[in-house]
């Protein structure tokens, strides 16, 4: 019988089958920040631990609380420093240099297809984007990562999703996901992986394929994947070009990570999304999901643009085009965070920035902030905002604070307009 | 091993997410013991209270999804400082099953039916759960009336539950 995607990367990193049903891989990547990260390194110091199993396969970064706010947050920031630094971590990003994870460690070329990847973050999925086996773990299977560069995983079933048709002008790899997510409710991939697949999907961008891989964990999954295409090699290309002849080498290369013809699915669904309109979550799970049609009007607090869903260079001039020459609605206050120090760089060359402060925007560094309610955008009881991040549970950007999941583009019409609405680029 | 018997905490709600088991905002405590005043803060069911029914509960039975979301292992650990090291459900989020387990916790997975009837028989009234490790049957009692539930979990799962950890287990043996 064939493989998925999925079960081929596994008997690739296969060392060992502790139980049935249960498999110990080799990790070709452990990626950390300073949340999950310091208590497993405080218990690897407490254990006598304090080593690392290869310090150049290790990436880390300061992300969610950056700058540091309170004295608590600077201590997490400097053991995670003080740790790269004695084990000699190179890729450790610190303020200035660094950026949300999930954004700052594609755009650095550390993921390739076929790659293992493990981080106590879990969207840690979005790596899936480059058909890599990217899963979020806690701080203990951190540690072991950490320690040993192994990790232990129930072998996962995979659940392909064929997306046919074409997306219209308005509606976004964001739309899609939570158009997915609504499909599959926030439970229905759980302990498996999904395989997106289809022209659809072969049309997208890397940035648009992280979005969507991004959030596979918000229907329970594993990781999300998107097969290695031209769009996959072109991207990776600075990175890899001295160990490929041609690009075409490349992707034959790459290419061994597609399932075999006979692969086994748990379900194959075929979503034709011709018809798809731009979407946006109401209460607090991101399987509630409607259009915007049905939302039009809902007043929001606060419009956010950022996070590892949608803070790359693509979210960012999607948002300015809508933006420009326009301001935002007296009754909102916005915010957008470029998710890496490269994106705002760009942003800033190509007047992105000047479109987004003209329209009233705050501008701020890279960082998760907001999206989880630890700093930058941090809603009061009773508020809300419509953001463009991952997460609608109660109290995610603030205590009593409601969050409307959507793409930059209809946050940035909702910007406009003070109320939910789609944006202009959507002819309905 | 962990004590897995006591007073049981029923919470009658699928997909209780870790942002609710434990907020972000706590997320930047350098200790698992400072974690203790928060838990469940953020999880509204009527007529449940953080402040008050948690103290003295060593069992949590809920429905499905239970711990969505983020891959904070701070939701285990502050319910391991309530005392709380065993959660059964009809089903997990993959992270927080794997995280339970890491810390030598029981997350044990219950037919839907099976948590209907916990949850029929023995929710609302004083209801004790003693664990049987050997047996591997939850006995459930609230002074009128008795069941005996068996349950099931993988034997790997078992190994770290008996080792108290991932951490010790992996360093051994690979």
């Amino acid at each position: 019988m064939g493989k998925t995607t999925a079960q081929k990367i596994f008997a690739a990193h296969l060392i060992d089958t502790p139980a049935e049903g249960v498999s110990v891989l080799s990790l070709d990547r452990v990626f950390c920040h300073e949340i999950t990260t310091p208590i497993a390194i405080n218990d690897l110091v407490a254990k006598g631990k304090d080593r690392v199993f290869d310090a150049s396969k290790i990436k880390a970064v300061i992300d969610h609380v950056t700058p540091a706010k309170d004295s608590k947050t600077a201590e997490q920031g400097k053991t995670l420093r003080d740790w790269a630094k004695r084990h000699g971590i190179k890729d450790f990003f610190d303020i200035g240099a660094n950026g949300v994870c999930h954004a700052i460690f594609p755009e650095k070329g550390f993921v390739r297809p076929g790659f293992t990847v493990i981080m106590g973050d879990s969207h840690t999925c979005t790596h899936g984007a480059f058909c890599a086996f990217a899963a979020g773990v806690g701080s203990t299977d951190l540690e072991v990562g950490i320690l040993k560069g192994v990790c232990t995983m129930r072998s996962p079933d995979t659940i392909r999703i064929t997306v046919t048709g074409k997306l219209r002008d308005g509606v976004y790899a964001k739309d899609l996901i939570l158009a997915l997510i609504k499909m599959l409710t926030v439970n229905g991939a759980t302990d498996k992986v999904i395989e997106f697949a289809g022209p659809v999907i072969s049309d997208m961008s890397m940035e648009a394929r992280m979005t969507l891989c991004n959030m596979a964990i918000e229907a329970g999954a594993t990781c999300g994947i998107c097969y290695p295409d031209m769009t996959t090699v072109e991207y990776l290309w600075p990175f890899i070009k001295d160990e490929f002849r041609t690009k075409e080498d490349a992707l034959r290369e790459y290419s061994r990570w597609l399932p075999d013809a006979d692969a086994e699915y748990v379900r194959d669904i075929t979503f034709d999304a011709s018809a798809l309109e731009p979407m946006v979550t109401f209460n607090y799970k991101p399987d509630q999901v409607r259009t915007v049609r049905e939302m039009e009007g809902t007043p929001v607090n606060q419009i956010y643009i950022g996070s590892c869903t949608n803070g790359r260079i693509e979210d960012l001039r999607i948002a300015a085009g809508i933006l420009k020459g326009k301001k935002i609605s007296p009754n909102v206050r916005a915010i957008v965070s470029p998710a890496t120090p490269k994106i705002y760089a760009q942003a800033l060359d190509e007047g992105l920035i000047k479109i987004f402060m003209e329209a009233g925007f705050c501008v701020t560094n890279p960082t998760c902030g907001a999206c989880l309610g630890m700093s930058n955008g941090v809603l009061a009881k009773g508020e809300s905002c419509a953001s463009t991040t991952n997460r609608n549970f109660n109290g995610r950007m603030g205590k009593g604070g409601m969050v409307h999941l959507m793409s930059p583009a209809t946050a940035a019409a909702t910007a406009i307009a003070g109320v939910i609405t789609n944006s202009p680029l959507f002819k309905g | 091993m962990k004590n897995f018997s006591g007073k049981i905490l029923f919470l009658d709600r699928s997909d209780i997410n870790t942002d609710e088991i434990i907020p972000a905002k706590y997320l930047t405590e350098l200790t698992k013991a400072a974690l203790k005043p928060y838990c469940l803060e953020d999880l509204s069911i009527p007529g449940f209270d953080p402040k008050k029914d948690i103290e003295g509960k060593s069992v949590i039975i809920t429905r499905a999804n239970f711990g969505c979301g983020s891959s904070r292992e701070h939701a285990p650990w502050v319910l391991e400082c309530n005392d709380i090291n065993l959660v059964i459900a009809e089903n997990f989020a993959r992270i927080f099953r794997q995280n339970m387990f890491n810390c030598g916790l029981m997350a044990v997975q219950m037919d839907a039916a099976v948590i209907d009837d916990m949850f029929r028989t023995f929710a609302g009234t004083d209801a004790v759960c003693s664990t049987d490790m050997e047996k591997f049957t939850f006995t459930i009692s609230n002074g009128k009336t008795e069941k005996v539930y068996p349950f099931h979990i993988g034997a790997f799962d078992l190994e770290l539950v008996k080792a108290g950890g991932w951490v010790d287990y992996a360093d051994k043996k690979y």
